[in-house]
């Protein structure tokens, strides 16, 4: 089954589906919400497939699927050329070590009673059979590797700010060697300045540990600067797929031409088209 | 005259380690009619220096500034019942998060009936009138049954509209906005800034954008303000700042959008910028 597969696919997806069931009352029939209406792609190994659209389009049902958090209701999910049975309790260790999340709001995602050294010792802890000492080890190198110090071992996530949780939430989801990084928004909750240091690191750590990202988003400049290939999905179906050149360059679904005209341009002939038109319109 | 002046406004907190100051000499004014943008990160003071404009800091803060005028009237030792005729009338305020600065136990048809009770004194009828002839022109569909709808019946942008439906119901001379579209997706971004810019052109209102996205700027400021840890690191007009920016700060902001990119990694802030919020000697006077 897996003649498709060349060595170098990291993730398949298959015609994937959620429904969600609303459950009805007497007088209300029950309603099912198909979130994720059949969606296919194949990633390579340390490429970056970002995935746009707005909120409520499904994205984030499908990067739940990706992680084994919710369950699909059909299709295939291949990760690393094997099939993954998706069944509560039928997923093995391994598997579940290959993929790992970073959320959106590092502000929610950490724990406010737990030091950062035991947030990033925790996955090992639960995982593992390693002794504290090398938790601890592994743990204050990680730190430095994203970028912080071995000082902040011992200190509590209200002590650090936006950009630097977030490097704590890609640090623990580092923790258990990846293949596969699922990033829902990681960068949108956070100032401009900061969010171009947090995706530098994404760059960084990709290169070094040959990281394949699915990076969620709805800021097409930073999809732009960040992905290898673009997926849109609008409501629950994926209605443009290809590589960012073919993407940005000739968009083909109406929705993705909206969402390109519905982006904020800062470029300096847009500013002057907008003034121009502006002077046109109050001398009239 | 211009219709709000601001020379070296200064808001401090105290906290445990002594005062704080979030706004630092900040001097800004807006003509009618003019569109300013406020550009900074989050702690920049950029929203502060605005609330202590409307009135609507806790009164642990301390507000100094040498000067605050609107139209020519001196808005700082203004009496709390001069300022509550002042505050929603003529000046009024869009926020950054619609659901919740709307009353989640009231309709949003009462509560945007009640801003034209108190300002305007109009009567039942004309009020309803009033409210669903905004609504229209906010674009909200069915605006005779969406007065009977509570906030968590509408979406984030519905909210935002119905946000911006209060603030311009009595005709403000000045809008600030602040932050209108962080917690909205692009596409109905893009459908509130068109709204509050049409607004503001037809009704020649003042306005004041709060935000943190270059992008925003670009699209809609005549003049834009960069603050850094509550000061004022720059001014110029829209053009020149993208064009040709001064303070080291607001070139460090530029080279860091991504559609800047240069080679495969993006420039940071402290590449160009040490985090001294001293501003440049330009941007002092």
């Amino acid at each position: 089954m897996n003649d498709t597969l060349t060595d170098n696919t990291m993730l398949e997806v298959r015609d994937i589906k959620r429904d969600y069931e609303l459950p009805g009352s007497l007088f209300k029939p029950k309603k099912i919400i198909h979130a994720v209406k059949g969606v296919s792609f194949k990633l390579e190994r340390g490429k970056t497939l970002a995935i746009v659209g707005e909120s409520g389009c499904g994205k984030s049902t499908l990067a739940r699927m990706l992680t084994f958090i919710d369950e699909p209701t059909s299709g295939d999910l291949l990760i690393d050329g094997q099939k993954v049975d998706t069944r509560p309790g039928h997923l093995t260790q391994e598997m579940r070590q290959k993929v790992q999340i970073v959320f959106q709001n590092p502000y929610g995602s950490l724990n406010p009673r737990q030091k950062i050294g035991d947030v990033l010792g925790e996955p090992l802890a639960i995982n593992t059979s390693m002794p504290a000492g090398e938790r601890r080890d592994r743990a204050t190198e990680m730190l430095k590797k994203v970028g912080l110090g071995p000082e902040h071992y011992n200190r509590y996530p209200h002590m650090f700010s936006g950009g630097q949780r977030q490097r704590i939430a890609i640090a623990r989801a580092l923790m258990m060697n990846p293949k596969l990084l699922v990033l829902d928004e990681p960068v949108s909750a956070l100032d401009l300045s900061v969010q171009a240091q947090v995706l530098n690191l994404l760059a960084d750590l990709q290169d070094e540990f040959g990281l394949t990202y699915v990076f969620i988003s709805h800021d097409l400049s930073v999809v732009r600067y960040i992905a290898d290939e673009v997926m849109v999905m609008y409501f629950g179906e994926a209605v443009e797929y290809g590589t960012r050149d073919e993407v940005f360059s000739d968009p083909k679904h109406e929705y993705t031409r909206t969402l390109f005209a519905a982006t904020p341009r800062a470029d300096i002939e847009s500013i002057r088209a907008r003034i121009a038109k502006k002077k046109a319109a109050t001398a009239a | 005259m211009a219709l709000l002046q601001i020379d070296n406004l200064t808001v401090e907190f105290e906290t445990a380690t002594g005062w704080f100051k979030a706004v630092d000499g900040v001097s800004l004014s807006v003509e009618k009619g003019e569109v300013l943008a406020i550009v900074g990160e989050s702690g920049s003071g950029k929203s502060v220096a605005m609330l202590a404009v409307m009135g609507l800091l806790p009164w642990t803060a301390k507000i100094t500034a040498d000067r605050m005028l609107f139209e020519g009237r001196d808005i700082q030792g203004i009496s709390p019942a001069d300022r509550r005729k002042l505050i929603g009338k003529d000046i009024a305020m869009i926020f950054q998060e619609p659901i919740a600065s709307l009353n989640p136990c009231f309709t949003v048809g009462f509560q945007i009936e009640e801003v034209l009770r108190i300002h305007l004194g109009l009567d039942k009828k004309a009020r309803r009138a009033r409210a669903i002839e905004l609504f229209k022109q906010v674009g909200l569909p069915n605006p005779e049954e969406r007065l009977n709808h509570f906030p968590h019946q509408m979406s984030g942008g519905q909210c935002q509209r119905v946000m911006i439906a209060i603030a311009i119901a009595c005709n403000p001379k000045l809008l600030i906005a602040d932050e209108p579209t962080t917690a909205l997706d692009v596409t109905i971004q893009k459908q509130i800034l068109d709204l509050i810019m049409s607004l503001q052109a037809k009704n020649g209102m003042g306005l004041i954008m709060i935000t943190h996205d270059m992008g925003v700027v670009a699209e809609t400021a005549d003049r834009v303000v960069v603050q850094y840890k509550g000061r004022k690191m720059e001014e110029a007009d829209v053009l020149s700042l993208f064009e040709s920016p001064k303070s080291n700060y607001t070139k460090a902001l530029l080279a860091a959008l991504p559609e800047n990119a240069t080679g495969d990694r993006l420039t940071t802030v402290s590449a160009f910028f040490d985090g001294n919020p001293e501003p440049a000697p330009e941007a002092r006077a």
